[in-house]
Parts: structure tokens; sequence; C-alpha cells
């Protein structure tokens, strides 16, 4: 029988992340100091990773690329607006970061007021514009699409009435209060949904972390233990 | 100084990406800025990383309560800073780490809200008015209709998957628009404020 063979880092991986789901799932009995160091670790990792994301996939190619390759120099702009947002650490000084600062939500202001006012405002608008009765070619002629018709009916009806719901101008009573109330139960079915959504996908994940210490520690580590696995010296 | 010049920054960046929208003459100066932005922003995890490097050498130094937990907490920053700069990113020390300790503690962490969920959701699910009922059926009806129980046919026409597309691609989908069509609004007029530097908060104290 040929053995399998498991490269010595890839095991010691598979500990190494076994050991810390464990002492992540610990939190569950209360909070403890195995739990407190994966928390640590995983913010300082977590920084960590960012720093070098940014580095090679930000810097790299939006400032130093274009400033050493290509020699445009206007891009130490850039870096100086930068380094003023630095200043923050300083306590007199902490005034000059709102050049840099000033900068970034400025950009940010007008990137935001564009895209949310098309994609989030206008195009949800557009998408609700839907044919009020859904017509299909038949054998008979053009017959109406009831069942699209009806389905076309509750996504606008339930667009506009959500829409009235935060609609504060006028005080909630009467006509406008009962299509308002008629928005809160489309808002609740959409909550309802969006909930039902988050916790499947939590349990999808917990699924994941449990097959991963059933299937890949504890059977890889039996199956290593038994002879099953040899354990290589490549990475 | 110190508050015109912050101001007329903004009002000059934001107009520029506005304006473009409506003249290509500025669409290489939008392009240039977007560039900077980018550039500009990493400035601002830099900020956070050098408080959080500060404040947990403080601890240290200082020996305040749980100091010792800030010791792994800068380990695996300069660990993983230090391997992305020495292996680079697309192999070695780094992706292990990444694979290894990184990717199974954020997994955990996501799946420990399971176990919170569940209380959770005991607070939320009590029908006591109709509208709670509401929350209450979309939400069983949604999680069942993604598990096979869901999709079994014990009712020709009529599967729980059937109804969660249905509910998702309809009152759900007119409830999240409502929401979004809002929150776009609320961003255009937050934005304006800013531009036009009505709001000045991001300005600070003096």
């Amino acid at each position: 029988m040929e053995i399998a063979n498991i490269p010595f880092w890839d095991f010691f991986g598979v500990w190494v992340a076994a050991l810390l789901t464990l002492f992540i799932f610990s939190f569950l009995y209360k909070d403890n100091p195995f739990y407190k160091f994966a928390e640590h670790l995983f913010v300082g990792i977590s920084a960590g990773y960012f720093v070098g994301y940014y580095y090679y996939n930000v810097l790299l190619p939006n400032f130093w690329e274009p400033f050493y390759y290509q020699g445009r120099y206007e891009y130490l702009i850039a870096v100086i607006l930068g380094i003023t947002i630095l200043f923050r650490l300083s306590r007199k000084q902490a005034w000059v970061s709102r050049f840099g600062f000033a900068f970034v939500i400025g950009c940010g202001a007008g990137i935001n007021f564009i895209a949310y006012l098309q994609s989030n405002a206008l195009a949800q608008i557009y998408g609700t514009i839907t044919p009020l009765v859904s017509l299909v070619s038949g054998e008979g002629g053009i017959l109406v699409d009831w069942k699209n018709t009806v389905f076309n009916l509750v996504a606008i009806i339930g667009v506009c009435s959500a829409l009235t719901y935060f609609y504060f101008s006028k005080p909630h009573k009467g006509f406008l209060g009962g299509v308002a109330r008629l928005g809160i139960w489309f808002l609740m079915i959409s909550f309802g949904a969006s909930f039902g959504y988050t916790v499947m996908a939590r349990i999808s994940l917990l699924i994941g972390r449990m097959h991963f210490l059933i299937f890949d520690w504890i059977e890889t580590t039996i199956n290593v233990i038994n002879g099953n696995i040899a354990i290589g010296s490549t990475f | 100084m110190k508050k015109q010049f912050p101001l007329a920054i903004v009002f000059i960046a934001g107009m520029i990406f506005i304006v473009q929208f409506f003249s290509p003459a500025f669409t290489p100066i939008q392009e240039r800025f977007t560039h900077w932005y980018i550039v500009v922003a990493v400035f601002a995890f830099v900020l956070g990383l050098a408080n959080l490097t500060r404040l947990n050498l403080q601890k240290i130094h200082r020996q305040q309560e749980g100091w010792i937990y800030s010791i792994p907490l800068l380990i695996g920053l300069a660990g993983m800073a230090l391997c992305s700069f020495i292996f680079g990113i697309e192999e070695g020390p780094f992706v292990w780490l990444f694979n290894n300790m990184m990717l199974p503690m954020s997994a955990t962490m996501f799946s420990l809200l399971a176990f919170f969920v569940a209380s959770a959701s005991y607070r939320a699910f009590r029908a006591r008015h109709k509208e709670a009922v509401m929350l209450l059926v979309a939400a069983v009806i949604v999680m069942l209709g993604q598990v096979p129980i869901g999709s079994a046919g014990f009712m020709e026409h009529l599967r729980l998957s059937d109804i969660t597309q249905w509910i998702m691609a309809y009152p759900n989908m007119a409830g999240q628009r409502a929401i979004m069509i809002g929150a776009a609004l609320g961003v255009v007029a937050i934005s304006l404020r800013i531009l036009l530097g009505i709001e000045r908060a991001y300005l600070g104290e003096d």
C-alpha cells in the first residue's frame, strides 16, 4: 500500500489553525486567557496582512511605479498630503492633518455623490418602474400574465410604501399612516429574510470549522499516528 | 489657513469628481486625483497602525491590565509585515500565516456569532405583534428554504426553497430597495453638506 505524504509545514499549519480555532471557541464557556491570546493575535496578524496588501497592491502600482518609473513627480503631492495625516498623532500639530483628511473626505464625498445617486438611487428607481400589467403573446393573441402582474405590483407597492414610512415631514396618520404601516410590513419581511440569510451564513461557517477540526485535524493526525500518512520534509 | 484651506481642498477635490461626470475635459485630472486619493487613504491606515502600535507599546511599558496580550498582537503585526516585505505576498511565510492563522481565526470569529444569534433569535422572534410575526415567518422560511428539507418534494408545487426565492425576489427586494434609495439620498445630502463646508466635523477642534 502506498503511503500518502503530507509536507511538514502543512501538517504544522493544520495544528496551529486547529489550536487557534479551539482557543476562539473557548469563549463560548467564558472569556479566558486563551481566547484573549487568539483575539489579540488575530488583530495583530490582520493589521500586518493589510500592511503587505497595501504596500504591494496600492502603494507600488499607484505611487512608486508612476513616480519612479514614469518620472511623474507630481505624485509627491499625494505623499505629502498623506504625511500630513500622520500629524494627527501630535497634540500640538494635529491641525496639519486637516489637509490630508480634507483631500480624502473631499474625494470621497465627490465619488459617493455620483456613485450613490447613480447606482443606489436612480438605478433602483429605474428597476422599480416595471409594467403594472404584464403581457405575453400566446396562441390566442396577447394575454395578461397574471403571475408576473401580481409580482410586479407587490414590488412596486412594497417600494412605494416602504419609502412612505421614511417620509417624516408629515405625521403618519390616516391614509399616509396606513401606507406607512404597509411599508413597515415589507421592511419587517426584508429584515427577517436578511436575518435568516445571516444566520445560515454563520451556521455554514460553523459547519466549515467543525469539518476542519474533524477531518483536516483529527482524522489527519490519527492517520499520521497510525502510519497511513507520512510527514515529509518539504514545504 | 487652518480652516479655510482644508475647506477649499474639500470643495475642489469633490467638485472635480462631480464635474468630470458632465465634462470629459476634467477626466485626466479626475484620474490623477483618484490615484492620489488611494495613496493618501493608505496613510490613514498608517495612522491607525501607528496608533495601534503606540497604544500597545505604552500598555506593555506601563504594565497596564492585560499588557501581556499586547505582545502576541505586536509580534503578529511585525511578523506578518516583515514576511510580506522579505518574501512577498504571493507565496512563502506570508501565505502560510494567512492560510493557517488569519483565515481560520477570521472564520471562527464569525462562526461564533452562530451561537449568539440563537439567543438574539429568541428575543427577536417572540411573536408579540403583527410585525414581529412577519419577521419571524420570513426568517424561518428563508432559513428552512436553504437546507435540504426546504427543497424536499413533500409539496410538489409549494416548496420552501421556491417560497424563499419569491420572498428574496419581491418583498425583500422591495424593502431593501426602499432602504437603498433612502440611504443614497442621505449620502448625497451629506456629501453636498461636506462639499459646501456646512458639515465640518472632520476638521476636529482648534
